[in-house]
Parts: C-alpha cells; sequence; structure tokens
C-alpha cells in the first residue's frame, strides 16, 4: 500500500508545484486582451473571406475595436444588419452599407465569339494570359478557364458549360471581391446591387474596336448610344463606352439602340 | 570538343532546309510594321498618314535607350496608324504603308561590293548602330547599342559570336555564313572595335561543318578571330550557355555577361552591323527560315521587316493541308501563331509548319518525381519544384528558387514524362515575380 501512497504524494507535489509556476507566468506575462475583440468576433460571419482588407475575421474585429469610427469598414458578407450589430456592442455609428455584388462584363459565348484556335497547355486563365491573346480572335474577354470560380468561397460563381462563359448568383454572391482579384483580364468588377449600375452595363471589356470582327456582342465605339441618351449618362472612355451609374435613369434606350446588344438589361 | 557543361538535351535536328539558297521574298501588297520590336521602351512614330517614305527612312523614334530605331522596310505611302496583332496574339500599335515602287534611300549603298575598311571609333560606331536600329536578332531582340555599351566600372575583354543555331529546323544562320562568310568576319571586326576587345570567337554546332570549314578559312586573313566547333546540344544558343561553352567562365545569378568580360552577339547582327556601317543600311530586312515537314518547298528567304506572313507563305505554296500549329520561330522557343496576319519583325528567325499529330500535347499526368526536368535544366534551376508553387501562387518562394533565372529554353516541358506544362507555369511566375521586383525597386 505504501507505493500508492509515495505515488500519490509525488504526483500531487509535481501538480501543486507546475500549478504554483503557471499560476506565476500567466501573472506575470499578462497580455490584457479587449473582451470587445471577442464580442464582435462571435456577430462575424466566420468566413475569413478576406472581402473587408482583413486576412481573417479576427483581423477584422480587432480593426473595429481599434479605429476611432466604422467609417470604411465594411463586413461585405454581412453587410447592413451584421455591421449594426457590431455598431452597437462598440457604441460607434456603423456606415450606410450600400450592398454590391460582382458582375461578369464579357458576353462572349462559344456562339458569338467562335473559338479559332486550341490551347492544350495548363488550365489556367493566368497562364494563357501571360502566354498569349487567347484561343478567341478576343485578346480582352473571359478566357473561361475558371480561375474565378476556384477562390469563391461562397459557391456563387461557376462557368456556364454551354457558353464558357463564368456566371453570378446575386443571392449568393458577397463581394468578396476574391474573384475580382483572380481574373487576369480584369473583366468582373463590383456593382452596386439594384441600382442602374447592376441593371444597365456595357457587357463588354474591349478597348479596341477591331474585336467586333471576332466577337458578335463586343462593343464597336459606334457612339449610337452616347447619341441617343438623354440623361447624358454614356461616356466614351477611349474606345470603349461607359455608363455612368449616378446619372442613368433605366429609360432602356442604349440597350435597343446598341446594334450588337453589347448593353445589357438585367430584369 | 567543347559545349557547356550543365543540363541540356539534344532534340531531333531536322534541318529541313539546310544549303538553300537564300531567296529575295516579293514584295507585298502592304507592310505593316510595329512600334514595338525590340526589347525595352516602346517607340514614337515620327510620321504620318498620307507620309510617302523611301525604303531605310526612319519611321519609329526610339523611345529610350533601351530601345530602337525602327526604319521604313518599303517605299510607299503610310496608309493608317493603327494596331496589329503581334505573334503573342495581343494587339499592337503599328503604322500601315502601301508599297508604291521599291525607291531607296540615295545615301543607301546597294551594290554588293565587299568594303573591308571601317576608319570610325568606337563611339562613331555605336552611334551608328544605334541610329539603324540594330537589335539582336537571334529572337531576344535586346538593342546592340546597349550591349556594347557596358555599365561604368565594366569593360569586355572578349566578343564571342552566336552562330550556334541549336534551334531544331532552323538554318537561316547557317546559309548566311554560307553565303556572305566576308561581310560577317568584317562585321565581327567592327564590332570587336565597337567593343573594344581583340579577341572574337565564332561559336558554332558541329552539324555546320560547311560553315565551320569556309569560316575558318576566310578568318585566315583576319586578325583576332576565332572559329570554336561546338558540340551539338541544345540550348547552347543561350547567352550564359554559350559563354560557359566557348571560354569556360560561368556568370553568376542575376548578373550580365560583361560582369565575366564578354559581349555575345548573334552572327545576323554582325551581318546587319556591317551593312550599317559599310553600306548605311539600317536594319530593314532579314533572312528567316520557312519549314515544316510537309511544306512543298521549303527554304530560307530575306523578307522585309513588316510583311505579314501569309503574303511570305503564299510564295512557298500556302499552308499545307495536314497543319495543327503554326510556330514563328524555332519548334522549342518560338511562338505559336493565332493567325498568319501578324507581320514578320525584327526578331522573326522562321515560320514552322507542325502537323496535327505532332502539334496536339499529350494529357497531363501527375509528377512521378523522375527529376528529368531538374538533371537537363540549363540553369540548374528545378522545374517540377517552381511549377507546383506557380499552381499554388508562392511568389516569394519561386523568386528564392531563382525562378528569374530562367531563360525559357522549354527543355522541362519537353524533356516531362508526365507531359506537365512545366514552362506555362514558369513563365507565370517570371512574369508575377519581375512585376513584384520592379514595385519594390520603384518604392525605394
Amino acid at each position: 500500500m505504501n507505493i500508492v501512497f509515495v505515488s500519490v504524494f509525488i504526483l500531487g507535489l509535481w501538480g501543486a508545484l507546475s500549478a504554483l509556476v503557471l499560476y506565476f507566468t500567466s501573472k506575470k506575462f499578462n497580455f490584457p486582451t479587449n473582451p470587445l475583440i471577442a464580442e464582435v468576433e462571435a456577430v462575424l460571419p466566420a468566413v475569413n473571406c478576406g472581402g473587408c482588407g482583413q486576412a481573417s475575421c479576427h483581423g477584422f474585429a480587432v480593426a473595429c475595436v481599434k479605429s476611432n469610427s466604422l467609417h470604411n469598414m465594411v463586413c461585405t458578407v454581412g453587410g447592413k444588419s451584421i455591421m449594426e450589430d457590431v455598431a452597437s456592442i462598440l457604441g460607434k455609428t456603423a456606415n450606410p452599407v450600400i450592398p454590391t455584388v460582382a458582375v461578369v462584363r464579357c458576353g462572349g459565348s462559344c456562339e458569338l465569339r467562335p473559338h479559332i484556335n486550341q490551347f492544350g497547355g495548363a488550365s489556367s486563365c493566368a497562364v494563357v494570359h501571360n502566354l498569349y491573346g487567347g484561343e478567341t480572335g478576343c485578346s480582352w474577354g473571359c478566357i473561361g478557364l475558371g480561375d474565378c470560380v476556384e477562390p469563391c468561397k461562397f459557391d456563387a460563381i461557376k462557368i456556364n458549360p454551354e457558353t464558357l462563359l463564368p456566371e453570378i448568383s446575386d443571392n449568393k454572391c458577397t463581394s468578396c471581391n476574391a474573384c475580382v482579384t483572380a481574373c487576369p483580364k480584369g473583366i468582373i468588377e463590383l456593382r452596386n446591387l439594384g441600382e442602374p449600375a447592376h441593371k444597365i452595363y456595357v457587357n463588354c471589356v474591349a478597348k479596341d474596336s477591331g474585336v467586333a470582327d471576332s466577337c458578335a456582342v463586343a462593343c464597336n465605339g459606334c457612339e449610337k448610344c452616347v447619341e441617343v441618351c438623354e440623361d447624358k449618362a454614356i461616356n466614351m472612355i477611349g474606345q470603349l463606352v461607359y455608363i455612368d451609374s449616378t446619372f442613368c435613369t433605366l429609360c432602356g434606350k442604349c440597350v435597343s439602340v446598341c446594334p450588337t446588344n453589347a448593353i445589357v438589361e438585367k430584369k | 570538343m567543347k559545349r557547356f557543361k550543365m543540363g541540356g538535351v539534344h532534340p531531333k535536328e531536322n534541318k529541313l532546309s539546310a544549303g538553300k539558297q537564300i531567296v529575295e521574298a516579293t514584295l507585298p501588297k502592304q507592310v505593316v510594321i510595329p512600334l514595338v520590336q525590340s526589347l525595352g521602351a516602346p517607340g514614337q512614330s515620327v510620321v504620318a498618314v498620307g507620309d510617302v517614305v523611301k525604303v531605310g527612312q526612319l519611321i519609329v523614334k526610339a523611345g529610350g535607350f533601351v530601345s530602337a530605331n525602327i526604319h521604313s522596310s518599303v517605299s510607299g505611302k503610310i496608309s493608317a496608324i493603327g494596331t496589329t496583332i503581334d505573334a503573342s496574339g495581343y494587339n499592337v500599335p503599328a503604322v500601315f504603308i502601301e508599297v508604291e515602287g521599291d525607291e531607296w534611300l540615295k545615301t543607301i549603298d546597294r551594290t554588293n561590293d565587299l568594303k573591308r575598311e571601317c576608319n570610325l571609333s568606337s563611339e562613331e560606331i555605336i552611334k551608328t548602330i544605334t541610329d539603324a536600329g540594330i537589335v539582336g536578332m537571334g529572337g531576344a531582340t535586346f538593342p546592340t547599342h546597349v550591349k556594347l555599351s557596358p555599365p561604368p566600372g565594366k569593360k569586355a575583354d572578349v566578343l564571342i559570336i552566336n552562330a550556334v543555331e541549336c534551334e531544331p529546323y532552323l538554318t537561316c544562320d547557317h546559309q548566311l555564313m554560307l553565303e556572305k562568310p566576308l561581310e560577317i568576319l568584317v562585321g565581327v571586326t567592327i564590332l570587336m572595335k565597337a567593343a573594344k576587345v581583340t579577341k572574337a570567337y565564332i561559336g558554332i554546332e558541329n552539324n555546320k561543318k560547311d560553315a565551320i570549314e569556309l569560316l575558318k578559312q576566310t578568318a585566315r586573313s583576319f586578325t583576332g578571330i576565332e572559329i570554336v566547333p561546338l558540340r551539338v546540344q541544345y540550348p547552347q544558343g543561350g547567352e550564359k550557355q554559350l559563354i560557359d561553352a566557348v571560354i569556360g567562365r560561368q556568370i553568376p545569378s542575376g548578373a550580365l555577361p560583361v560582369e565575366v568580360g564578354a559581349v555575345v552577339q548573334n552572327v545576323a547582327t554582325a551581318f546587319a552591323v556591317y551593312e550599317a556601317i559599310q553600306k548605311h543600311k539600317p536594319l530593314i530586312d532579314r533572312v528567316i527560315t520557312i519549314t515544316g515537314k510537309s511544306i512543298k518547298s521549303h527554304g530560307n528567304y530575306r523578307v522585309r521587316l513588316g510583311t505579314p506572313m501569309n503574303s511570305v507563305v503564299e510564295q512557298v505554296g500556302g499552308i499545307p493541308e495536314d497543319t495543327g500549329k503554326i510556330i514563328s520561330g524555332g519548334p522549342m522557343m518560338g511562338k505559336a501563331l493565332k493567325t498568319l496576319e501578324v507581320p514578320v519583325v525584327k526578331g522573326t528567325s522562321g515560320i514552322l509548319f507542325i502537323p496535327t499529330f505532332a502539334a496536339t500535347r499529350k494529357n497531363m499526368q501527375n509528377c512521378i518525381r523522375c527529376a528529368k526536368c531538374v538533371v537537363d535544366c540549363p540553369m540548374g534551376l528545378e522545374p517540377f519544384l517552381l511549377m507546383s508553387q506557380g499552381e499554388r501562387s508562392m511568389w516569394t518562394e519561386m523568386e528564392k528558387d531563382r525562378v528569374m533565372d530562367c531563360i525559357e529554353c522549354g527543355i522541362c516541358s519537353y524533356t516531362c514524362p508526365s507531359n506537365r506544362p512545366l514552362l506555362d507555369y514558369i513563365r507565370l511566375g517570371k512574369t508575377t515575380v519581375g512585376k513584384i521586383i520592379r514595385n519594390r525597386q520603384a518604392k525605394k
């Protein structure tokens, strides 16, 4: 029986000593954290998408607590309701959040923009963009190998196998910007959801009118839409038209006048 | 026999057009002259639509020190200044000239007489080369005058002429050496004077025995020029590999050849220098090889720069029916073309037609860690590692693993038994890491 008491005594002593050491080290090296950070973090969606500009939701919580106001601090995934929760925890006022959504600005499907060559190499848009002008006659438009699909954490973007163009589901998209940075051609853009910018836009990024030969839905820079627009919302930037959503009244005249259907209207 | 030491492969040579006389290509109806034809800053067009130009007239002025002038290769009227598609399939700004007759500038000496004497000083030679818009004609199109003016504190002691032509199929340099040996050697003497060196080596691969013999005989009447036969090994024509093969000096990572006292010039560049200095003819044409197993009359053609490739291809009997891929340049480093509307530029060394069965890439499989790419890499890199880093966007690691040392010779993709597109990702890494390095330097 003696061995039992000796063992219990030694282990108990060891445990007590360790507890003492731990107690004093934790006192000595105590790093005070703001309890608000944990509270804010609990409200955030915890997807670590990076849409706010921080590396993680924890980083965003720290940034929110540290900064004096919530100016320019937006959780794109949570939107208005989450930012209001964060504001109420911190006693600050939330920024008015304008919901945005990613929009693919290329309409060159397989039929409208036929492939003129085949690329047999690595299946990556970045590689193709770096190597040559792409499989179609247009060197500006979508390559269709899906570099934008992979980084999307919300399953909001898919390549349509018929058109080989990415399609974004508006309800799933949280406008985290991941696809925008992934696209080597710079086709995807964040636009204000539900506003003219989202409903009527130029579905082409080709800054070269020569593209009209190789793509049926390319903007050919004819300026018909500029003439017909009564709100003066359409400008030419180089050879490409651009619709300024602050002036656009969604009259839809430009959509009907466009000879190549490069301006699209979403219902 | 000498060769470079690290890596390399020996692909089937297929020099089908060897020994074919250089034929003057007929003038096209229209030439398209891109404003960017060399490495460095893009040039500025100095002509307007409607201007009438003569052969040899300056039409694009260099946009900086590392940039080259471009001259009109035909006489006629400037019909438009717009954009054209280049070998990479992107649109680039270009000048379009409608050809009318063939009227040359009076200053250009069009006779075939050999002029050996050159009394110009080194500075005057470099100035004339700058004005003539001469660039490295091996394909990299680095402006020649930049190579001849070493950075302060550095001095070259040897000139190496690159007559290796290690790419399979291409024979344009070989044929030029056979037809113009004296002119080339005079060009080499001029380059030696410009670079202020007394010794020049001409490196030629051993599969061009007739050219070696001919140049050896001709070089007896020149001082300081030595012909070095080299054992056939791709990519011996790479600058670093050639220096290693000929004089056995290794260039440190990221350094220029002048660091080890060498200046390397292509043999076609030496000929262009001869024409510019002795005949006052700017760089307006070049010899290209048109070849491929199923093409009717492959051969070497002297083509005016800016000639659309389809106009040249018509002269050899059009595109063969079984063509799967058309390559500008050689099969290892050349670029596959999207269209034949691409104009011939200063760096175009050939047009190669590959039949469909040979052009299709096989399905990619997993890396089996056989290390063939590592063994054969002439720069001592680990391509399999760089590729997987490229796939995962690990740019910092790629920079540490010396991705910028890659010379894009294509051996890794060629030799991979799993058909992995190694070079595709390494190229992507080079572009991205290059941008990161430039941004870092700009911040400093």
